[in-house]
């Protein structure tokens, strides 16, 4: 569950081995320090994650213990009972599963065929359509919410789960376009255009040629605009009041809440996300290196 | 919608086709991007009743929690983004050299990626609470006698020190994954040039991979600056009232206060912010045309 258990699923394949490597003991000692490096860096990002996975599992009657035993005296659900009975912890957390959802849903419905056409037309104004793109990413998202809370108060979708998602859809927008529009790149359009010389419609060559392709890819991206909206935490505690999301349930109850209920809530919340980064670990580097260009 | 509108425009010429796909796209960002953001101005420089006024404005700048906010959101900037771009390239450095395992590597050092920030905060709290891990493990090694009261309201810079460990912990990922996106473009030639003529690790990095990486470095610096001056769970989760930051002060008066012309000032002053960073960076760090991705 941690992430030290996560084993190396693929190693790195295919790289060419380095030009006329000969072990001197210099070179050598330079590749201990390189591995010792890329450990301490590891470590330094799993321990963390360890050590709060420890902490939301102690058994009551340790939870006290002092100085604390970083190998686990036990494994219990107690603080995770006490975190999920507390009120309207359970509600919260569906209501955050159903935003991201409707999320996902919109920013990909809306985003994904402007990424298809970023990907397959050369039009005027692509440039300034990937600017405009681009450029919300340099508007802080805090903004948003403040605005739109009055909206919604006009609009009567105040503290709903469909205004914290309408809102996280703007936050996830950008990035479903960019990233789908990666996707269909990778995708050779001469594939769709020989389905349409053997008679396809370019909306059925589309469907049953670039779709099924494109589909790891657009998993990828859609459990990523999940996880933005699952993360989020500002906006659904500006937006929401009566019915908050997880994490603004979290927040109105951080100062008076036990630790080992924060420590609960904390692994309840991370669990997702590493399970997130584990199943888009392909295209981390096509997400975002291409999101930059 | 979308299948048909290619069907039918195919038949023609063909050019409506992007535009029908980018439509969805233009209109929900106009209505749930560019107008919230221009009436957060309108929100900002209007009483409640709606008469123009600068009087949300004086009350924001009055506000004793208003030189705090400030000062202490642009200190964590200033101090967490050089170290956070001195370890993101560090990171990228260990998994651009391919060591075995880099998809391992890679994979460990982008899990923050997802983390919420209110998870992360409490992460670190459970490591920098009086009986937290820290002093556990420090007294257990015996380095200290008693543990170190590290969430002291009274001790301002210790508050702002492990909001720094915990941000970088947190978000460094992001510019990490820009950073390798940007290595993998630079070829591996200019690199083992440099080697065979006896340049050292950090005359290779301050000579050939900084300037090759500006592009990339821009955007890691732009994106990070403008979420870094947003900061807002991770402080709350570890210095509770001990400090306060200006995300925390916007969301105050948007819910506490409830008032919402005073919430818009806040958010206005944070997109002054982040514009200012943005042109600070492109003017510092300008990206010559033919270096353009």
């Amino acid at each position: 569950m941690t992430a030290p258990a996560v084993p190396a699923t693929t190693e790195a394949t295919g790289d060419p081995p380095p030009a006329r490597r000969r072990l001197t003991p210099r070179k050598l000692l330079n590749t201990i320090l390189w591995y010792l490096a890329a450990i301490i860096l590891a470590l330094f990002i799993a321990v963390p994650i360890y050590l709060i996975f420890v902490s939301a599992t102690t058994p009551a009657d340790a939870t006290y213990d002092y100085p604390k035993s970083v190998i686990p005296v036990g494994i219990a659900t107690d603080n995770m009972e006490k975190f999920v009975t507390a009120s309207g912890v359970v509600d919260a957390f569906w209501r955050s599963i159903v935003a991201g959802i409707i999320t996902v849903v919109l920013a990909l419905g809306i985003g994904a065929p402007a990424g298809y056409a970023l990907a397959r037309y050369v039009f005027r104004g692509r440039d300034g359509y990937r600017l405009v793109v681009l450029s919300t990413r340099a508007f802080p998202i805090v903004i948003l919410s403040i605005p739109l809370a009055v909206m919604y108060r006009n609009i009567g979708i105040y503290d709903t789960v469909w205004g914290v998602a309408l809102m996280h859809t703007a936050l996830a927008l950008p990035f479903a376009v960019l990233i789908t529009s990666s996707v269909f790149v990778s995708i050779p359009r001469e594939l769709e255009e020989a389905a349409q010389t053997l008679g396809c419609s370019p909306a059925r060559a589309f469907l049953r040629v670039s779709l099924p392709l494109a589909l790891p890819g657009l998993t990828a991206a859609a459990i990523f605009t999940w996880v933005l909206s699952w993360n989020d935490v500002f906006a659904a505690a500006v937006l929401t009041l009566r019915n908050p999301t997880l994490p603004a349930r979290i927040l109105t109850s951080l100062t008076q809440a036990s630790l080992p209920w924060q420590f609960a809530a904390a692994f309840v919340m991370l669990v997702p996300s590493l399970i997130v980064i584990f199943v888009i670990r392909r295209y981390l580097l096509g997400l975002w290196g291409r999101v930059v260009k | 919608m979308t299948a048909d509108t290619i069907v039918l425009s195919g038949k023609r010429k063909r050019n409506w086709a992007p535009y029908i796909l980018l439509l969805p796209s233009l209109v929900f960002l106009f209505f749930f991007f560019a107008t919230p953001m221009f009436s957060s101005f309108v929100l900002a420089f209007q009483t409640p009743d709606g008469a123009w006024s600068l009087d949300s404005i004086g009350t924001m700048v009055g506000d004793p929690n208003f030189t705090r906010a400030v000062t202490t959101t642009l200190t964590l900037v200033l101090i967490v983004i050089p170290f956070q771009l001195a370890l993101a390239l560090a990171m990228a450095l260990v998994v651009n050299k391919r060591l075995k395992g880099t998809s391992l590597w890679l994979y460990v050092y982008a899990l923050p990626l997802a983390i919420s920030e209110l998870a992360a905060g409490i992460v670190w709290v459970s490591i920098f609470t009086q009986k937290g891990w820290l002093n556990s493990i420090l007294e257990t090694l015996g380095i200290l006698e008693r543990g170190v009261i590290w969430q002291s309201a009274e001790s301002y810079w210790t508050l702002i020190g492990i909001i720094v460990v915990a941000e970088m912990w947190r978000a460094t990922s992001i510019m990490m994954i820009i950073l390798v996106a940007g290595l993998q473009s630079i070829p591996d030639e200019y690199i083992e040039a440099a080697e065979v003529y006896g340049a050292t690790l950090w005359q290779r990095v301050r000579r050939v991979i900084l300037p090759m990486l500006r592009p990339s470095l821009q955007v890691a610096l732009i994106l990070r600056i403008i979420l870094a001056i947003q900061v807002f769970a991770t402080a709350i989760a570890l210095a509770g009232t001990g400090l306060t930051v200006m995300s925390q002060q916007t969301l105050e008066w948007a819910n506490d206060i409830d008032d919402d012309h005073v919430a818009a000032a806040w958010a206005g002053l944070m997109l002054i912010l982040s514009i200012f960073a943005t042109i600070g960076v492109l003017w510092l760090l300008p990206v010559k045309d033919e270096q353009q991705v």
